[in-house]
């Protein structure tokens, strides 16, 4: 077994693990900082199969940027702990086995009929120069859309925030 | 080189830079005291040691042997990893920070950096960007309303000036089209007309830099942006329940922080190790660590000349500073450089 094969397993593994701390924590903080170390090893997982800076990017958008945001508002909002309900029990006996069914049969059909193969370590075109290549030239148009579409969602969401005129004025 | 001999030559070089990065950090306490206290007619540290010079060893061994305190009313598992989250990552970004050129001992040649990735810069931004959750948890775990201000104010700031933080960098990068640093920094050498070094500061950047100044002041909680910690308004900020060695380690962060920031500015725009090399062979190879470290120097002395000169700002004036006229002045500088270099 190589050693890059152990670190991309433990990365693996750090990521699982994350993921089922945030869904065990009842403090919405604790959930917070599982899910950063979530996106933080899956940077971790990109960056061994050779895709640096999308590792760059994940790590710095959203365990930096997002996923402060995220625990921003919960130091704001002052959360507490999350209570047991009645639904919250219901929800954890069914949704248990939904999820690990679901997933099994997910990989089930990536991995024998969808004619994807594995991508061996180090393979994914990594370096700056492809993804801009990817970026500005191949997948220009789609790109500039995306960009656009998500301008109009912040103008949307700064309309929807905004106090009505009338009010905002007798404020000031 | 194999595997056994890289990892020895890693190690040993890693252990070289956290003891002189640590050293630095002592002796940067010492100066702006010592510098502050000049400013203001006062002697600064004197009694220990010759100038005062052991005061960094004094200071460490009362932090070592101060009573560690935690407050009982603090959510305990965060308020103990905040401060170690802070002083992590601080450290950490300067793993890809290249110090100078390579030396040959025997037949290998070994480069002056911890290691060097082609994405140095985004490891950098990355790993910064990650450093605001030390100053953030620290506020909200301490459970106290001056701290959680001060932590709230840190992460609002840090999280608006990383946005100009950001755009300022592009310039450079689109200059000299990598990441890496080392690159950046090869890319500064020579001159314009043989005598204005080809640093990138004076070649069209000049304003990029003065926005990577104002927003690096404003991420590493310096004077004039040091509102997380101001002390009249919020008793210490995101601190203000620490005491002893986690005290110290957040006090280490910022200023490793601050060396970080130093040595970033001194890579992007002030050409790293480049500068005149002469004499015999062994000055040579001394020459660009000397001219690295000399213009870190400058950047820290810069640091403590503005905290000795500017009042804090408020906290209105910081944000509209930093939306309204540093993110603009950032993107004009953008499109003018991506003009300038399509040319």
């Amino acid at each position: 077994m190589s050693f890059h094969l152990i670190l991309f397993l433990a990365f693996g593994a750090v990521c699982v693990g994350g993921a089922v701390n945030l869904l065990a924590q009842r403090h919405p903080i604790n959930s917070a900082l599982s899910l950063i170390a979530v996106m933080a090893a899956l940077a971790g997982e990109y960056l061994l199969l050779g895709a640096e800076f999308v590792a760059a990017v994940q790590v710095i958008v959203y365990a930096g940027a997002i996923m402060v945001l995220f625990v921003f508002v919960i130091m704001l909002l002052n959360a507490g702990e999350e209570e047991e309900t009645k639904g919250s029990r219901v929800a954890l006996l069914l949704g248990v086995p939904g999820v690990l069914t679901g997933s099994v049969l997910t990989a089930w059909v990536v991995l024998r009929h969808s004619g994807t193969e594995a991508v061996p370590i180090g393979a994914l075109p990594g370096h700056p120069t492809d993804i801009a290549q990817l970026l500005f030239h191949d997948f220009l148009l789609p790109f500039e859309v995306t960009s656009v579409l998500i301008l109009i969602a912040i103008m949307g969401a700064v309309v929807l925030a905004s106090k009505p005129e009338s009010t905002a004025r007798k404020v000031d | 080189m194999s595997v056994g001999v890289f990892i020895l030559v890693s190690v040993i070089k890693s252990v070289i830079v956290l003891i002189v990065l640590l050293t630095a950090v002592a002796y940067t306490v010492w100066l702006e005291r010592k510098v502050v206290g000049h400013m203001q007619n006062r002697w600064g540290p004197t009694r220990v040691g010759p100038f005062g010079l052991l005061q960094p060893a004094a200071d460490g061994l009362k932090f070592l042997f101060k009573e560690d305190l935690t407050p009982p009313h603090v959510y305990k598992p965060l308020f103990l990893a905040a401060p170690m989250m802070a002083l992590i990552f601080a450290l950490t970004s300067i793993s890809v920070i290249p110090f100078g050129n390579s030396i040959t001992i025997g037949r290998m040649n070994i480069p002056l950096q911890i290691t060097d990735v082609n994405i140095g810069l985004l490891l950098i931004l990355g790993v910064t960007s990650m450093g605001v959750y030390g100053v953030a948890l620290a506020g909200w775990s301490s459970n106290n309303k001056y701290s959680l201000l001060g932590g709230l104010r840190a992460s609002a700031q840090m999280v608006s000036y990383e946005i100009a933080l950001g755009l300022s960098l592009v310039g450079v990068l689109m200059q000299s089209g990598s990441f890496s640093l080392r690159a950046i920094v090869e890319a500064q050498g020579g001159r314009f007309l043989h005598i204005i070094p080809r640093w990138n500061i004076f070649h069209g950047q000049f304003i990029g830099f003065f926005i990577y100044l104002m927003a690096a002041y404003a991420e590493t909680n310096r004077i004039p942006f040091d509102l997380p910690e101001a002390e009249t308004e919020l008793v210490a900020g995101y601190h203000t329940e620490y005491s002893a060695m986690k005290f110290a380690m957040f006090f280490m962060a910022e200023y490793a922080n601050m060396i970080t920031v130093a040595c970033l500015a001194t890579l992007l725009f002030f050409g790293g190790w480049n500068g005149p090399l002469f004499g015999p062979e062994l000055l040579q190879a001394v020459l660009p660590v000397f001219w690295f470290g000399a213009k870190i120097f400058c950047f820290l002395f810069l640091y403590i000349w503005v905290r000795g000169t500017l009042p804090r700002f408020r906290y209105d004036q910081l944000m509209s500073f930093g939306w309204k006229f540093l993110l603009p002045l950032a993107i004009a500088n953008l499109v003018a450089t991506a003009i300038a270099v399509a040319w």
